[in-house]
């Protein structure tokens, strides 16, 4: 469940009063992400972004829900990449494009994720939206 | 004047920037991304202020009190830019929307002057704003597209251009101070290239005239642009000045009200300068409240400006030499008060990020420059940028911030 994934992160990021924790949290996710390999970062998987780089890999998988596996060049962007990644991954592409994302904003890391585009997070969730709806367009013809 | 009477000057300036006394994240802001936008004093907030609360009419065209009051003020702000500038001729000084707004004017302007063949030179280390419009012009006329290389120094390669601008360039476009590294250029030098060349010389001063006195007679250029909220005043104004013979001769640029004298169904006829080429109702505000930044900096004087950033800049320098895996770009002599680095295996986002959270302000990325990080072989930089109001606890707090922030990501 999406929501319950988002409320867990919510619920985590809580305990941190300080902002150094919150941070210092965020690169610890970032750093214990798989990532991508330097072979599998191209061009076409580069999900823009102003100042850090986001790469976004997705794979409809046999039963039914979508695999997702995204990095970054920038460690803290990579630590946000892993909680987006988190919430999405392993999940139905209706219930992806039925989500309600707000737990970037409930943590106080991003305020507004829309406006946010310089750390490609913004372009990424637009992004697995996309996969969504081209994953549950397969699906539908299948 | 000695350093700590210089230092004592310079901290009082601090209490006129309403917007530096804040905090932000509950730390008090340390502002160092001057060289994007510099800070106002109070004198052009209330200039803004006062505009619209007394002076608000359209200029140069209204019958009435408040429209020959607010045209008295927006020409004094021509005439004062005049003085500051030392142009002959106050019609030579062009209102626009910023430096952008300049270039793309005068690249659309001189393409008459440009043929096939010709060549338009630019720098390697140019802000794309003075980069990408002469990239299109040489496009659309068929020109070659030229540029002097950048020196992993961060300076000009001026050997190569002394070898290869020839009597081929038909303009040569550059800036006086790179704003990605702060270094200052020899000018000069290449003016004096171009005009044995018999190129238009357009100069970029856009981070230059925060911290240096301009005499465009004296250094013989063309043109000279640059941006009024880089030198504490408003944003959205631009200022171009260009030789009144040049102006005079080339096209107008944008079509509209205050640049027409007379049309008709057969026929339109043009304003004489400076109004030839401000169409349009222009930013009256920005213009006014301008004239009190050119006050403000002339009364601080430059020279003294120029000489705290530097020393807010030497010891900035001399802590970072001190972290671990730092590289400072262009750690030249000639330069303004700009420090961009990166630290090894760290990317400048995050150094961003985590000094913004501690109440700093920088810039980080590639600072609208990419081909000047491809050639110092890396995408971009933290840029922490010095004004006259910086102090000396500001630079403390920010290596101690960096410091910090560092130790977290590695």
């Amino acid at each position: 469940m999406i929501e319950q994934k988002q409320q867990e992160i919510i619920e985590e990021f809580a305990f941190f009063e300080e902002w150094m924790h919150k941070y210092e949290h965020i690169i610890e996710l970032g750093k214990e992400m798989k990532g991508l390999t330097d072979d599998e970062k191209k061009e076409e998987l580069l999900v823009a972004g102003c100042q850090s780089k986001v790469w976004l890999k997705a794979s409809l998988q046999e039963n039914g829900t979508v695999n997702f596996e995204a990095d970054s060049d920038a460690i803290i962007t990579r630590g946000l990449v892993a909680l987006v990644v988190s919430v999405f991954d392993n999940e139905t592409p209706q219930d992806i494009l039925n989500a309600n994302i707000h737990f970037m904003n409930d943590i106080g890391l991003v305020s507004n994720l829309s406006q946010t585009r310089s750390n490609g997070l913004a372009a990424m969730v637009k992004q697995i939206l996309l996969y969504a709806t081209v994953f549950q367009a397969q699906q539908k013809s299948n | 004047m000695d350093n700590d009477t210089l230092q004592h000057k310079m901290r009082e300036l601090k209490t006129q920037f309403p917007a530096l006394n804040q905090t932000v994240y509950g730390r008090p802001l340390v502002y160092l991304d001057n060289a994007a936008t510099t800070q106002k004093p109070q004198r052009v907030i209330d200039s803004i202020s006062e505009y619209y609360s007394k002076w608000n009419a359209n200029i140069h065209r209204g019958a009435h009190y408040l429209a020959n009051a607010s045209t008295e003020k927006f020409e004094a702000t021509r005439s004062a830019l005049a003085e500051m500038l030392h142009a002959n001729f106050r019609e030579e000084i062009i209102f626009t929307q910023g430096s952008t707004d300049s270039v793309n004017m005068l690249s659309t302007i001189l393409e008459n002057e440009v043929e096939e063949g010709d060549e338009i030179w630019v720098t390697e280390m140019e802000h794309h704003a003075n980069f990408v419009p002469w990239q299109m012009l040489a496009l659309k006329k068929k020109a070659h597209f030229r540029y002097i290389p950048m020196l992993p120094s961060g300076e000009w390669d001026l050997a190569y251009a002394k070898n290869e601008i020839t009597d081929r360039a038909k303009i040569v476009a550059f800036n006086w101070v790179s704003n990605a590294l702060g270094t200052v250029n020899p000018v000069d030098e290449l003016i004096s290239l171009a005009k044995t060349a018999g190129a238009y010389v357009v100069i970029d001063g856009a981070q230059a005239v925060a911290h240096f006195d301009i005499n465009v007679q004296a250094l013989n250029c063309d043109f000279f642009l640059f941006s009024a909220h880089k030198m504490y005043g408003p944003t959205g104004l631009g200022v171009l000045w260009g030789r009144k013979e040049l102006l005079e001769k080339l096209p107008p640029y944008r079509f509209g009200g205050e640049m027409i004298r007379k049309v008709s169904v057969t026929g339109t006829t043009f304003n004489d300068l400076p109004f030839k080429y401000e169409a349009g109702t222009p930013n009256i505000e920005a213009v006014i409240a301008f004239n009190e930044s050119i006050s403000f900096c002339k009364e601080v004087g430059r020279a003294d400006m120029h000489k705290h950033e530097l020393h807010l800049l030497k010891l900035a320098t001399e802590e970072l030499r001190k972290i671990e895996g730092s590289t400072i770009y262009a750690d030249l002599e000639n330069k303004v008060g700009v420090l961009s680095f990166n630290v090894e295996g760290i990317h400048s986002a995050d150094i961003g990020t985590l000094l913004d959270q501690q109440g700093v302000a920088v810039r980080t990325g590639h600072h609208c420059t990419q081909p000047l990080w491809e050639k110092l072989g890396t995408t971009g930089s933290v840029r922490a940028s010095f004004a006259c109001y910086n102090t000396v606890e500001d630079v403390e707090l920010f290596i101690a911030a960096l410091n910090k922030s560092v130790n977290m990501l590695r």
